[in-house]
């Protein structure tokens, strides 16, 4: 298998930008909305090249998700970005019933999910917005790795039609999908082949399951990482054939243990296979200020945690 | 001058349409709906360049978007007495398996519904957006609107209103049904929406009123006003008093019919102060 290694750190929201100036030269049905936030969103690239294709809405998120759904009649497909906090949360019932429900092809592109906005604190960290999303009939749910994969996926959820929530986020951390490799919604990517136990992951958190990969293999453990970057729709065959081999799973991702991608993946195997799961995840808590590293050590979201998980689960098989 | 005694007949026999549509459900809401009988009626007989058919995208033809969604029964029945779908299907309002869902929505295909309304405040937002896309087109047909007044509580529509006018979203015209009144009462009791067309002046876009809009003739005149006036660098913006319950002598001048349906005898003395025009379905 590919042997992984970090192409140089870059944010996932840099990826996102990227994605946005390509389809800016390549689709010109693709309009973006921003609320007050470009320069967090990195779109000004698209927005220098196609000035007549970017509405700037101002504070005033409801009514961004509105004209999103506004604009799809007619053909555009919207880009609308703002941090997660107020692309999910604050507007949850502007995107039920006037995107979801209605059925408008409207992207809800979201930066500075999770603790690792870091600083800003609980105000600004969502760790609720997967489940937000992913409850919301037709909705897919993208939570992609690092730079190139959220590169990939801007670009290929403007090919499929209809609602789609893209999550991503603040720091910089490790790159180290292939710069070309194709993005396929709902169809999980096997990183590493292992034999003892299954980890999938989910965004910020698949780099640091490939380096608790690694140390476990060090201390004798042979650990399969999945990484899943679409939680909606599942790839529950990826995933069974993979817990079939190991026997057990670890869940991770930077998000609430309650509604995020391991609950995904204990239903599934529920209903098809069950297995001894742990979960990364915060554990029903509000976020806090603090450095990415200080907060992601604290709630438990990092490789060690990761690898504690793994010697748990192993003992419950 | 249109036809005003089409247009007429084609009023009475939208509200008996609403009327039956409730009472058959015991549910549904009769106030607002007849209310804005000649509004719709007019906008879609007389005022919007529509194409022939449905689609969803509707490039080169005019747009209505409905944001306050309860009065779906002056919705349905005008779309179905101007042919989107069969004029029997209003018999299958608010049941089971319908099309004709309690608030519009696209989600049951029901042809001309563009989006789902019913939670307030949003179709403001909506519009805006379709006439964005209008104008990347170059599409120069309008988008209308139509809000409740008691749905201005909603802020959304604020943020909508700067950003319209902000944005010289001149190809949109939304009517605000000053009807006075919403569930808890009076608007001016609920919560105070003091001058409206002010409001929207100041906030930047061109206002007009139509002093009654139960009048059919006020309400022509008034949207070609409306019309005329597109184009010019601000959205336009409709003040319509209306009475809620209009037509029917004892739905008038009050909120007590804004949800409630009609019983058997009333709908009977409802029936009959409407006497059928075009056909009942």
């Amino acid at each position: 298998m590919t042997k992984y290694t970090d192409q140089g750190k870059q944010d996932t929201r840099s990826g996102y930008g990227a994605g946005m100036t390509e389809l800016g030269r390549t689709n010109p049905n693709v309009v973006a909305l921003c609320a007050d936030l470009v320069g967090s969103l990195k779109i000004e690239t698209f927005i220098e090249e196609n000035p007549e294709r970017f509405f700037q809405v101002g504070i005033a998120e409801a009514n961004m998700m509105g004209i999103a759904a506004g604009l799809t009649i007619g053909g555009k497909i919207p880009f609308a970005s703002s941090f997660a906090n107020f692309a999910t949360g604050r507007v949850y019932d502007q995107i039920r019933q006037s995107i979801a429900y209605s059925d408008k092809n409207v992207k809800i592109c979201a930066s500075h999910a999770g603790l690792t906005l870091g600083e800003d604190g609980a105000t600004h960290q969502i760790l609720e917005d997967i489940g937000l999303m992913k409850m919301l009939p037709g909705m897919t749910v993208i939570n992609p790795c690092d730079f190139n994969q959220t590169k990939a996926a801007t670009i290929a959820i403007a090919e499929h039609h209809g609602p789609v929530y893209l999550r991503f986020g603040r720091p910089k951390v490790a790159n180290f999908t292939p710069v070309d490799q194709k993005f396929e919604i709902g169809k999980a990517l096997l990183l590493s082949e292992g034999t003892d136990v299954s980890i999938v992951a989910t965004g910020h958190l698949v780099w640091q399951a490939l380096l608790a990969a690694e140390n476990l293999e060090n201390q004798g453990i042979s650990a399969e990482v999945i990484n899943i970057h679409t939680i909606k729709p599942l790839d529950e065959k990826a995933i069974l054939d993979s817990v079939k081999k190991t026997g057990c799973v670890v869940t991770a991702e930077e998000h609430n243990y309650l509604g995020g991608l391991g609950e995904s993946v204990a239903r599934v195997l529920a209903m098809h296979h069950p297995t001894p799961q742990e979960f990364v995840a915060t554990q029903d808590t509000f976020g806090e200020s603090g450095t990415p590293d200080q907060l992601m050590e604290k709630y438990g979201l990092n490789n060690k945690a990761i690898e504690a998980a793994v010697l748990r689960v192993l003992k419950r098989k | 001058m249109p036809n005003t005694q089409e247009l007429q007949d084609l009023v009475v026999q939208v509200r008996r349409d609403i009327l039956r549509m409730v009472h058959k459900v015991n549910s549904g809401h009769p106030g607002g709906s007849l209310g804005c009988t000649e509004f719709m009626v007019a906008l879609y007989n007389e005022i919007m360049d529509l194409k022939d058919g449905f689609d969803m995208d509707g490039i080169g033809e005019d747009l209505f978007f409905l944001s306050n969604g309860h009065i779906s029964p002056v919705f349905y029945s005008v779309l179905a007495r101007r042919g989107y779908f069969p004029i029997e299907e209003l018999n299958t309002f608010r049941l089971i398996n319908s099309r004709l869902q309690g608030h519009p929505t696209t989600h049951e295909g029901l042809p001309g519904v563009r989006v789902a309304s019913g939670s307030l405040g949003q179709g403001m937002s909506v519009a805006i957006g379709a006439a964005l896309t209008k104008k990347l087109n170059n599409d120069d047909h309008l988008v209308f609107s139509l809000h409740g007044d008691g749905e201005l509580q909603e802020g959304q529509n604020w943020e909508a209103i700067m950003f319209a006018a902000g944005n010289k979203v001149d190809n949109l015209i939304a009517t605000i049904d000053r009807n006075g009144q919403q569930i808890d009462g009076p608007t001016e009791e609920v919560l105070p929406l003091g001058d409206v067309p002010e409001k929207f002046r100041v906030f930047g876009w061109d206002v007009l009123e139509i002093k009654n809009g139960n009048d059919l003739e006020q309400v022509v005149a008034g949207l070609r006003e409306a019309k005329s006036r597109t184009g010019k660098g601000k959205p336009v913006c409709v003040v319509m008093d209306t009475v809620m319950g209009n037509g029917v002598d004892f739905m008038m001048y009050t909120h007590a019919w804004h949800g409630k349906a009609p019983n058997d005898e009333q709908l009977a003395t409802a029936l009959a102060q409407n006497p059928e025009t075009l056909g009942d379905y």
